[in-house]
């Protein structure tokens, strides 16, 4: 049906946003191979030198890289792990009939939309505090010493406070998943006698497994660059206990001023990033189709 | 009698539910409830709940010391005005591949998805070293070009799926009746339009007013929204528990309650339509 002159609008519209896109991704993302290739120190300036791979040599043997590699995973997996298993049994929870739902649900959902620098600052001070906070209130009450929570258990407590900004998100797409459930099966599954625990894994999972996994994939993709709770909390420390590879690059770039070290360490994210985007791409993809 | 266990079931579950509700909104209660608070009774212990001295000298108090407003209008500004610019560049392309689709439609839609996923520190060096040279550092202008690249790809992935829900034979049906394709846009696709583009600026507005990570990293003193004012308390300034309550109830306000209104785009904003 379209003729050669709407085809040519079409492209028209389309092309402003590819081209800046493409800019948007090509141009930074080509500098800072670039630069990943050169001695290049902000603090001095004018003796940028070509050194081939070394970056990537001094920055995936540094012992700074596996803390903040296996740091970023365990923060990932964790937060994966309390979001995923909360979410799917908040969601069992908030689609039965109750009185007061809406409200419930407001209240669950609301985490999400508070910033993370709020929800950090508010955690770790009002909360974590190991002397004014509500946390070290609740141990004394139950004769225990106060646990400092982010001089001691740092990633712990950061997974703590990311896990609650995301929670809500993990909820809110397994509940939507859960009302599209069909209804008959269910019944169906009643007449025969089913137990609870046998509906809950032959109907109700499979049926969320699609939720479950895009959930997961688009947390990973948000998760692997966490960068504000880390930086109003712990800084990364203490030493690299919390620092993750985003903070890392960040600490190498803006704060040692060592652009070719912390060039090679963004493109080393990217190439993280996109083992999980390259699925979460493939399952969007499909959906397309259908 | 299975009515009345069925009811006992209800009120369980709503007491289970509301427990656990009330839990995870208990942060974003005390924070709001010790904004209220003399510095005093905020770390008073045992904490108080209600029985304090309500005041509300810490909100003028953040008003008045820290320029409060000038970062409040940062925020107002950069997550309302990178909305609008993403809106006006990805409208028309969004409206072209949901009703003039090509073979190549689908790979150029995944396409601009991916380049969401680009994590932000494989582009921080030189964005922030072209910002440097361009003199965008700690502008507002830097950072409504920034947020738009970067929430584009969701703009457009929101609008195209509403877009596709709007039935093709009513324009058809319009051209028939020998609409020109400017009437088109104006009577017929407009008004179906609008509620789409509304939710999609609602979504994006949110994700703006919390991005943490071009704001802390490109933002100085002038250009700081409130997310990068906010960090600024984790100095020894943050152990004022009630105006640091105060300056956060402000931050994240007006941004909860629109938020509450957009639960259901933010599944379809998020998820790139792959959950219904």
């Amino acid at each position: 049906m379209a003729t050669t002159h709407t085809q040519r609008t079409a492209k028209l519209m389309v092309s402003p946003s590819i081209i800046l896109l493409l800019a948007w991704m090509i141009i930074p993302l080509g500098m800072t191979i670039y630069f990943s290739l050169l001695r290049y120190n902000l603090l001095s300036p004018g003796t940028e030198s070509f050194t081939g791979l070394d970056n990537y040599k001094y920055f995936l043997t540094d012992p700074a890289f596996f803390a903040a590699l296996s740091n970023t995973l365990v923060l990932v997996l964790g937060v994966l792990l309390i979001t995923v298993i909360g979410g799917i049994l908040l969601a069992l929870l908030l689609d039965q009939p109750m009185f007061g739902q809406g409200i419930v649900r407001i209240l669950v959902i609301a985490p999400f939309f508070v910033m993370p620098t709020v929800s950090a600052l508010v955690w770790k001070n009002m909360f974590m505090n190991p002397v004014n906070g509500l946390f070290a209130w609740l141990a004394k009450l139950f004769g225990a010493q106060p646990f400092d929570f982010l001089a001691h258990a740092p990633l712990f407590s950061i997974i703590l406070i990311v896990a609650w900004s995301w929670l809500p998100f993990a909820t809110l797409i397994l509940l939507t998943s859960l009302q599209s459930l069909d209804k008959d099966q269910m019944e169906a599954a009643d007449m025969d006698g089913a137990g609870m625990l046998a509906k809950f894994f032959y109907i109700t999972l499979p049926h969320m497994s699609r939720a479950i996994t895009v959930v997961i994939l688009i947390q990973t993709i948000f998760l692997l660059s966490i960068f504000a709770e880390i930086l109003v909390t712990t800084n990364g420390g203490p030493g690299t206990e919390s620092t993750n590879i985003a903070f890392l690059v960040y600490s190498l770039s803006l704060l040692q001023f060592d652009v070719g070290g912390g060039s090679a360490g963004g493109i080393v994210a990217v190439i993280l990033a996109n083992i999980v985007a390259i699925f979460l791409v493939r399952m969007v993809g499909k959906n397309l189709e259908a | 009698m299975q009515q009345a266990t069925l009811n006992q079931r209800k009120i369980l579950t709503s007491v289970l539910a509301w427990l656990i509700g009330l839990m995870i909104f208990f942060p974003i209660f005390w924070t709001i409830l010790t904004s209220f608070k003399t510095e005093a009774d905020a770390i008073a212990s045992p904490p108080m709940l209600f029985n304090f001295s309500w005041t509300t000298e810490n909100y003028t108090e953040v008003l008045s010391r820290s320029n409060y407003f000038l970062h409040f209008m940062n925020s107002v500004i950069i997550s309302v005005g990178s909305t609008i610019l993403a809106l006006i560049i990805a409208i028309p392309a969004a409206w072209s591949m949901a009703f003039s689709p090509t073979k190549r439609t689908k790979d150029v839609l995944l396409w601009m998805l991916s380049t969401k996923m680009l994590p932000p520190v494989g582009v921080l060096i030189p964005i922030y070293l072209l910002f440097r040279e361009w003199g965008l550092l700690d502008t507002r202008t830097g950072l409504v070009i920034v947020l738009t690249l970067m929430n584009l790809p969701i703009v457009i992935w929101m609008l195209y799926t509403y877009f596709k829900e709007i039935p093709v034979d009513i324009l058809e049906a319009a051209r028939m009746d020998g609409a020109s394709l400017k009437n088109e846009i104006i009577y017929v696709l407009t008004p179906m339009a609008v509620p789409g583009i509304a939710s999609t600026m609602l979504l994006n507005v949110i994700l703006a007013w919390n991005e943490a990570f071009w704001t802390l990293n490109l933002t100085a003193a002038k250009a700081a929204p409130l997310t990068a004012f906010i960090a600024s308390y984790s100095s020894p300034e943050g152990l004022f528990y009630a105006k640091l309550s105060a300056a956060s109830t402000m931050a994240i306000g007006p941004i909860l309650i629109m938020g509450w209104f957009s639960q259901k785009q933010l599944v379809r904003g998020l998820t790139f339509g792959a959950v219904k």
